[in-house]
């Protein structure tokens, strides 16, 4: 499918809104609302996932004629599962605290439906640098989303953002965190699954009300680069 | 590069990946098992010097691990010394009965018995419920320093609503139970074993 190439700023725009992986594809859900419980775990996964897919998708684009139909799948799967392990033992190795808090979720990046649907719907048939700009972009607005409704979920669940800065930039952010009231105060709802159920649910409608009040927007959505 | 499409040619080429990928994995595995080890260490080391006041110790525990018995599950263990001798047994328990799976611990006990502390090292319980065993969520860890198995007597060794001497959370009786109950084995375990160890045996034994 051959289609002229996207500027930076039209993939820009669908990556982080009109084909949102999270908010309108609606994939890699269940990472999405198990780690998006304070800024600093969704800000975490979202750059994990987001490695992941700028590194899939290259090697997928770069592999391209080596990929026969027939193993195609098995293919994508092998070298996402490969990547993926080696991201979590670098993780477990030098950002160790974030790798204990995200825990099982780093494996289980394997499983994120966008990396698997980035390479075979894209990858495996553009070129190596547009591969790379999908991924980049698909990832930004993915991670997007773990942080705006992480942050939302540690306000109301805990009233502070930014706690913990420290397993992801190290001990000189341990004082970044900022508290609006104290954390035996917030709205526990926050913290579970079904809130996280409710926020995403939120941002979505909110995502579809602000696209509803534009006026004459072509449907853009439905294009595929 | 285009092969026939055969089902050989097409196995062929999928163990040929397979087998780069292990390659890969395999070696960053190696690459980073010293950073790991060296990782976990280091937080073993901060929760050690939490729970027991550095300036009590001079040596480094990680490398005075505590002989296993033999007659029954042993529980890891380190031993802080001071001038050689032992001021504190930091013991490596889990608590299989959380609500929401198991709960590991280090359980610091001195010498005669009595507990320095205990912390939670990893939990799966509920926030905002169970997750009040966590020193950051609740002071509630903390009433364990200075117990033993006489301080509370046996049979308040348990939860209020079980008629003993250690609080609940409102809501969350099981994580508490659990916690409590792991407490008085490892206190039990360390009466057991205690001539074994509190010997003051060769350092460095990994």
């Amino acid at each position: 499918m051959a289609t002229p190439d996207l500027s930076i700023g039209a993939r820009l725009r669908a990556g982080l809104w009109d084909q949102n992986q999270a908010l309108v594809a609606l994939l890699g859900l269940c990472p999405l609302l198990a780690v998006s419980t304070s800024v600093v775990n969704g800000l975490g996964l979202g750059l994990a996932t987001t490695l992941t897919l700028l590194l899939t998708n290259t090697v997928v684009a770069l592999l391209r004629p080596w990929l026969m139909p027939a193993i195609r799948l098995p293919l994508l799967v092998l070298i996402i599962a490969a990547i993926v392990s080696t991201i979590d033992l670098a993780m477990d190795a030098w950002l160790h605290g974030l790798h204990r808090t995200l825990g099982i979720f780093i494996p289980l990046i394997v499983t994120n439906c966008i990396i698997l649907s980035r390479a075979e719907v894209y990858a495996a048939k553009h070129g190596v640098v547009s591969a790379w700009l999908d991924a980049a972009t698909m990832g930004a607005g993915f991670t997007a989303v773990l942080v705006v409704l992480g942050g939302l979920r540690e306000l109301l669940g805990t009233g502070s953002l930014f706690d913990h800065a420290e397993l992801l930039f190290g001990p000189v952010a341990r004082d970044w965190s900022w508290r609006l009231f104290a954390a035996d105060r917030g709205l526990l709802l926050a913290l579970l699954p079904p809130g996280a159920f409710i926020g995403l649910g939120l941002l979505v409608a909110l995502k579809n009300c602000l696209d509803g009040l534009r006026p004459s927007r072509s449907g853009s959505s439905s294009e595929t680069p | 590069m285009t092969a026939p499409d055969t089902p050989r040619s097409a196995g062929f080429r999928l163990g040929l990946f397979a087998a780069l990928g292990l390659g890969l994995v395999a070696l960053v595995a190696i690459a980073t098992r010293e950073p790991i080890a060296r990782s976990r260490d280091r937080e073993l080391r901060e929760e050690i010097a939490e729970l027991v006041p550095p300036g009590s110790y001079d040596n480094d525990p990680l490398r005075d691990q505590v002989a296993r018995p033999a007659d029954e599950p042993a529980l890891d263990g380190y031993r802080a010394r001071r001038a050689g001798a032992v001021v504190a047994v930091i013991l490596l328990p889990t608590a299989p009965d959380g609500y929401n799976g198991a709960i590991r611990l280090a359980v610091a006990i001195r010498p005669d018995g009595s507990l320095i502390g205990v912390r939670v090292l990893a939990h799966r319980e509920t926030p905002g419920l169970g997750d009040r065993i966590e020193l950051e969520k609740s002071p509630w860890i903390r009433s364990f320093e200075g117990r033993s198995l006489q301080e509370p007597e046996r049979v308040r060794w348990k939860v209020r609503r079980d008629g003993g001497a250690f609080d609940q959370f409102a809501g969350a009786t099981i994580t508490p139970r659990a916690v409590v109950g792991a407490v008085y084995r490892t206190l039990e375990y360390f009466q057991r074993h205690k001539a074994v160890l509190l010997e003051a045996g060769p350092q460095g034994q990994e």
